[in-house]
This record gives structure tokens, sequence and C-alpha cells, in this order.
């Protein structure tokens, strides 16, 4: 099976121009958080197929994709104790209402 | 440095011991405590003039006075490599004028502490009045010991601000505090010229020390330092000299009362009398005479024209002044009007001087009828103060036939009005006298212009005598005048021995233009011509005032539009009202104002209205949704994006 390169950078490009939609559009703080899992993802894909496609004797990209798991984990551990802490404090997690830093 | 720091010294301990602590004295102790300070000072003046004139103390070689320097310490130095003398310092300089301004001041000024000690007795503020008198007597004594002439200037200012402290003593009183505030501005600009001058003398001669000013060369006929500095540089078409000698001469104007700077010294009659008869008659005003006689070698040799502007602005003031005091009504203000005219006869007699033995008689005789002056005039000021005190008025409508009443005061102010009038033996007569041949050697056209002068100070004086204490009485309803109390003309009497008696003493010998003593004559001619002059003015006054008869109002109306001008000082008041107000404030004031209001302001307002607007259209940006920055920032980077691939 040999899918051409093309195909997954479509893909990616698919993947994070929704994300970037998500994340503009969305008005709930999970939905943003969502959108910029899926951005992350984008991305990841990308590290992968050039490591594939580019560099097969190499290792660096797939590396890479795996930090990028783990920190994405890490931070949407903070994000939703962040989302937790917003909604405790305002009994609501629309991004609109959520415009002062203040008080 | 010796006892002579002590002149200093005391009072102005007393100043800052009364002013501190006066509200913890008895309205009496201060006085009795000001007094005895002042009276130590009067010893120790007195003292340092038998010194002076009478020992080896004051004797240099060749028989000419001493110049003696008792102290001299820097307080200011502005010395360089380049300029090396150029040091303010605070000294006392002992030679024949300021030793005998010494005693004219603290014999006055003691007077009038002895005086005030009755005249004021039970006012409001008679520590702080204390408390200032002190001040005063310290700055002139200051300014007349001054060894240099940014010293003199410091004195002069502090002589000014106790002026205005003393005019404005009655501050309840609208009219006393702007009395106060007038003299107080009108000094204050003459004495800006009074900087300048020096300022400008001291730029080239490069030190401001009376000492090496008024260094002089005889036979080359020259004030060496000032000569070989400035000598010769012109700027404007006029020699810089002159100009710098002339604004110096300015500033003594102010505070001497000269036209047009005098407008200040009648309304300056609001302060309390002996206050008056010691600042705007015996000592204050003469200062203007003094400094010009202490820089006279200087005005001789490299300024004559500046000396012929002296003589002829104190012929006209002279003249002018004594027209006005023939009509005022306010007691008062017709000393203060012969004040000004008395000042302005010293002028002339230092603007006719010439330097050196007989030829600076003018000199001499100025230095003479200042002394003299300064006695019979605070004779007269503290007699008015009497009869203020007993018929509660300045006005001569309230007065009349008082001779029944005040025998001493009436005394007194006769003997006054006869030694202004100049009559012999008493002494305004040789000063007078002196004055006037000076003149005669000089300048005929002030000569007799003086001579009438003289005539008119002989009316207007008797007017105010026969006024006051001939005359008819007018209905006393309160209660009858009495005397003053002894506090008050036990000084009177003093002072009326020196009006008598100051006409003999051998003033030539002491007091002379270089130095060096010389005889003097009383000259006849001259001398009958002013005493009939004076007799005919007497002579006037007495028909006119000595009963009340309808003359003197049938005089007036047949020189209406004159006499209404004369009692209205000619107006003088006003032009200087209409130039402040109309043309300062009103014209070039009003455009500056505007000018500020509208360009610089507008100019600042939209500074800040643009920053403003600027702001208010731009802080949407900073709305707090983070969707609307992150919308923001991704289309910033396609952008960028978009530029670094096309471009």
């Amino acid at each position: 099976m040999n899918i051409p390169v093309e195909y997954f950078l479509v893909l990616s490009t698919l993947l994070f121009f929704i994300g970037v939609f998500g994340f503009i559009v969305r008005k709930n703080l999970i939905g943003i958080l969502m959108s910029v899992e899926l951005i992350l993802n984008a991305v990841n894909i990308n590290f992968v197929v050039f490591n594939r496609f580019l560099f097969p004797d190499k290792l660096e990209g797939y590396i890479y994709g795996l930090f990028v798991i783990v920190v994405a984990a890490a931070e949407t551990a903070v994000a939703i104790a962040i989302i937790i802490n917003v909604y405790r404090s305002m009994k609501n997690i629309d991004v609109n209402t959520i415009k002062e830093l203040k008080n | 440095m010796d006892y002579t720091i002590l002149l200093l010294a005391i009072p102005f301990l007393m100043f800052l011991t009364i002013g501190l602590l006066g509200y913890k004295m008895t309205p009496k102790f201060s006085g009795l405590l000001g007094t005895a300070g002042l009276a130590v000072v009067t010893a120790l003046a007195y003292y340092t003039a038998y010194r002076y004139f009478f020992t080896e103390f004051g004797q240099a070689a060749e028989g000419a006075w001493e110049t003696n320097v008792m102290f001299n310490f820097t307080w200011l130095d502005l010395s360089n490599a380049n300029r090396p003398d150029l040091m303010i310092k605070i000294g006392m300089l002992l030679d024949p004028i300021s030793v005998m301004m010494l005693v004219v001041i603290t014999t006055v000024s003691l007077m009038v502490h002895i005086y005030s000690m009755g005249y004021m007795h039970g006012e409001e503020g008679f520590q702080r009045y204390y408390a200032v008198l002190s001040l005063f007597t310290f700055a002139m004594l200051g300014l007349v010991v001054a060894t240099n002439i940014f010293q003199m200037y410091i004195f002069w200012e502090l002589v000014g601000v106790s002026s205005f402290l003393l005019i404005s003593f009655y501050f309840t009183k609208p009219s006393a505090v702007r009395a106060a505030k007038k003299a107080f501005i009108v000094t204050r600009f003459a004495d800006m010229f009074f900087l300048i001058g020096i300022l400008i003398l001291s730029y080239y001669t490069k030190t401001f020390d009376f000492q090496a000013l008024t260094a002089v060369d005889t036979e080359a006929g020259h004030a060496t330092l000032v000569f070989n500095t400035m000598g010769g540089k012109m700027f404007m078409g006029l020699s810089v000299t002159s100009i710098a000698l002339l604004l110096i001469f300015l500033g003594g104007a102010g505070k001497s009362a000269m036209f047009p700077f005098h407008i200040w010294l009648p309304d300056a009659m609001e302060g309390p009398t002996p206050a008056s008869a010691l600042i705007h008659a015996a000592t204050m005003v003469v200062a203007g005479v003094f400094l010009v006689a202490r820089l006279f070698p200087v005005y001789f040799f490299e300024a004559p024209d500046v000396l012929t502007v002296i003589a002829y602005v104190g012929g006209f003031t002279s003249l002018f002044a004594a027209v006005i005091a023939c009509t005022q009504t306010d007691i008062k203000r017709v000393l203060a009007f012969s004040t000004i005219s008395q000042i302005a006869y010293m002028m002339v007699a230092l603007g006719v001087s010439k330097y050196g033995g007989h030829d600076g008689l003018g000199f001499t005789a100025s230095m003479w009828h200042l002394f003299t002056h300064a006695m019979f005039k605070a004779t007269l000021f503290m007699a008015a103060g009497c009869i203020i005190h007993a018929v509660h008025s300045n006005e001569m409508d309230a007065m009349g036939g008082l001779r029944h009443y005040m025998k001493k005061t009436y005394l007194t102010f006769g003997l006054a009005c006869f030694a202004i009038a100049g009559i012999f033996p008493l002494s305004g007569f040789f000063s007078k006298d002196e004055i006037l041949v000076a003149a005669w050697e000089a300048d005929k056209v002030l000569y007799w212009c003086q001579t009438f002068v003289a005539g008119l100070t002989a009316f207007y004086m008797f007017r105010l005598f026969f006024r006051i204490f001939f005359y008819e009485e007018p209905k006393y309803e309160h209660h009858t005048p009495h005397e003053a109390p002894a506090n008050m003309w036990v000084p009177l009497c003093i002072l009326s021995v020196y009006t008598v008696f100051s006409g003999w003493f051998p003033f030539s010998k002491w007091i002379s233009s270089d130095l060096i003593g010389y005889d003097i004559h009383t000259h006849w001619p001259i001398a009958l011509g002013s005493t009939a002059v004076a007799l005919l003015g007497i002579g006037i006054a007495f028909a006119l005032y000595y009963k009340k008869n309808n003359i003197p109002d049938r005089i007036a109306n047949a020189c209406n539009s004159f006499y209404t001008w004369a009692s209205h000082r000619f107006y003088i008041d006003e032009v200087y009202l209409f130039i402040t107000n109309k043309i300062i404030f009103g014209g070039i004031c009003t455009a500056i104002a505007w000018f500020d209001r509208h360009v610089i302001d507008g100019f600042m307002d939209m500074l800040g209205w643009s920053t403003n607007t600027i702001s208010e259209e731009t802080k949407e940006i900073q709305s707090g949704s983070v969707q609307q920055y992150a919308w923001l920032f991704i289309m910033g980077v396609i952008t960028i994006t978009a530029l670094a691939l096309y471009l």
C-alpha cells in the first residue's frame, strides 16, 4: 500500500484549519480546548509524515511526535484544571463572558 | 574687627529678639528693650564719630580724612583667575559721609524709638512695630557703612522691605495696604535699574569695591579703574559708563522719590507718623543722595553728563513737589511733598558740584543739607504726630488755633519751620545757602529755580504753621486738644536743639568731595537774596492764613485749572494708573494673555486631544476577547506568510 504524501498533507492541513476554525468560533472553553488538540494533532501528522517520506532512516520526527503528545496531555490537564476553576468562580465557561482577570 | 560690628549686630539682635519673642513680652518691655538697644548703638555711633573726627583714628597723611575699613569678610566668592577681585563682601567702611550718616540715623532713630512709646501706646502690634524699627535701623546702618556696591544693594532692599512693613503697619486699612504695595513696587521697579547698573559696572571693572571704584587720579582727571576698564566704550551712541551710572542713579531716584518715581512717598504717609519721620523723611529717602555721593568721583570724572541730568531732575522735582505742597490739605502730605522737594535740593547740589577743595562745595552742601534736613524734618513730622494725636485727624480743616493748647509742639514746630525756610541763624539757612552758592557758580538757571523753590518752601511751611496754630479754631467737640505726653515732647525738644545748632558745625572741614577739609564762608549776597525770598514767602503765608479770610479761595478760583492740576498732584498718579492699567494690563498683557490662552494652550490642548482621541479609537482592540486576538493573530500570520512568499 502506497499512499502518496500529498494525501497526508491535505489531511493535516484540513485538520489544522478545522482546529483553527473551532478555536475561533467555539464559545465553549472545552470546545476550544478540543480545537487546540486538533491543531496539535495536525502538526503531529506532519512530523511523522515528513520523517517517513523524507528521512526514513532517522527517528527525530517520531520522537517529536511523542513529545508533542506528552506535552499536549500535560497541557490538557492544566487547561481542564483552569476551566474547572473558572467554572467554580464564574458558574460559566462561555469564552465571551470571561473578559476580566481582575476580581 | 572691634566694637564697630556692634553697630550692626545690636539692632539685628533686637529685631530677632523682639520679633521672635515679642509675643511673650509686655508691649512696654519690648519698647524699652528696643530703645535701650538703640541707645547703646547711638552711644557707639557718637563715640565712633568722636574717634573719627577728633583723634588720630580718622587722620590720614597730608591732612586728609582716612578711609577706614573696620572689617570686611567675604560673603560670596565669585572670583576666578580672570577676575580675582570679584567677590561680595560684607564690611564696614568709615569715612566722613558714612560716619555722619551713622550719627544722623542713630539720632533720629533713637528719638523715634522714644517718641513711639507715647505715640503708639496701646496699639495692636506694638512689639511688631518695634521689631521692624530695629530691622530698619539695622538695614539703614548696613547701607551707609557698605564697603562695596553689592552690600549696599543688599541693605538697600532690606530697607525697602522694612519700609513696606511699616507703611502697612495698619494692615486692616485697605488704603495702607495699597500704599505699602505701591511704595514697594515703585521702589523695586527703580531698583531693577540699579541692579542692571551694578552689573554693567562690575562686568567691566571686575570689582564691587567702593574704594577701588572711586580711586581717583586728580592730575589726569580720571577715576582710574573705571576709566581704564570702561573709558571710551560705546553702546548705541552713548558711553557705557554713562549708561551704567545713569541706571544706578535711577535706583537712587526711586528710593529718593525723584520725579517720576515720586508717587510712592505721599502715599507712604499711611504708616504710623514716627515711622514716617524716621523712614520717609530723615533716613531712607536720602539713600539715593547718599548713593550718588558715595560714587561721586566716578560720576564727576567719568560721567559729567549724568551729573547734569541729576542736577536738572533734582531742580525740576524740587519745583514740582513744592508747587504741589502748596495745595495739599493733609498735613502729612504737605510734609511728604516738602521732603521730596528738599531731597531734590540735595540732588541739585550734587549735580552742580565739582571735585576738590572749594570746587566741591556742592558735595559738602548736599551732605550738610542732608544732615540738617534730617533733623528739622524729623522734628516737623514728630510735631505733626503730636498734633494728629491731639485732634485725631490729618486734615487741616480739623485744626486751627492750637497754639493755646500745645505750647511745646507749637514752639518746636515753629523753629523747624524757620529752619526749613532758611532763616538766620537756624540750620537750614546755612545748608541751603551753600547749595544756592554752588548752584550760582555752576548754573544760573538752577540757581533761580532753587531760589524760587526756597520761597515756595517758606510759603507752604508757614501756610501749614499758621493754619495749624493760628487761623480760626474749629469746634473741638469731643474734647479739647492737649499737649502730648513727655515721652513725645522730649525727643521733639532734643531734635529741635539740633535744628537750631547744626548750622554752626564746621561741615566743610569734615566733609568734602576729596576728603580734604577746606573753609567756607557765608556768601552774603546770595544768603540775603534767599532770606528775602523766604521772608516774602512767610509774609504771603501770614497774609493768607494768619486769620481766616477768603483770599486763598479767591486765589485758588482765579487760577482754577492750575490749582486743580496742582492739588491733584498734576495727575501723575493717574498717568501711572493709565499706563499700568490701560496700556500694560489692558493692551500688552491682554494680547499676551490671548496668545497664551489660544496659541500656547491651544497647542497643548491639541496634543492632549489627539492622544486622547487616538486612544479612544484604538482601545477597542484590547477587548479581552481571546478569540478576537486569535483571529487577528492568524490573519497576521497569513499576511506575513503571504508577503514572505510573494515578495
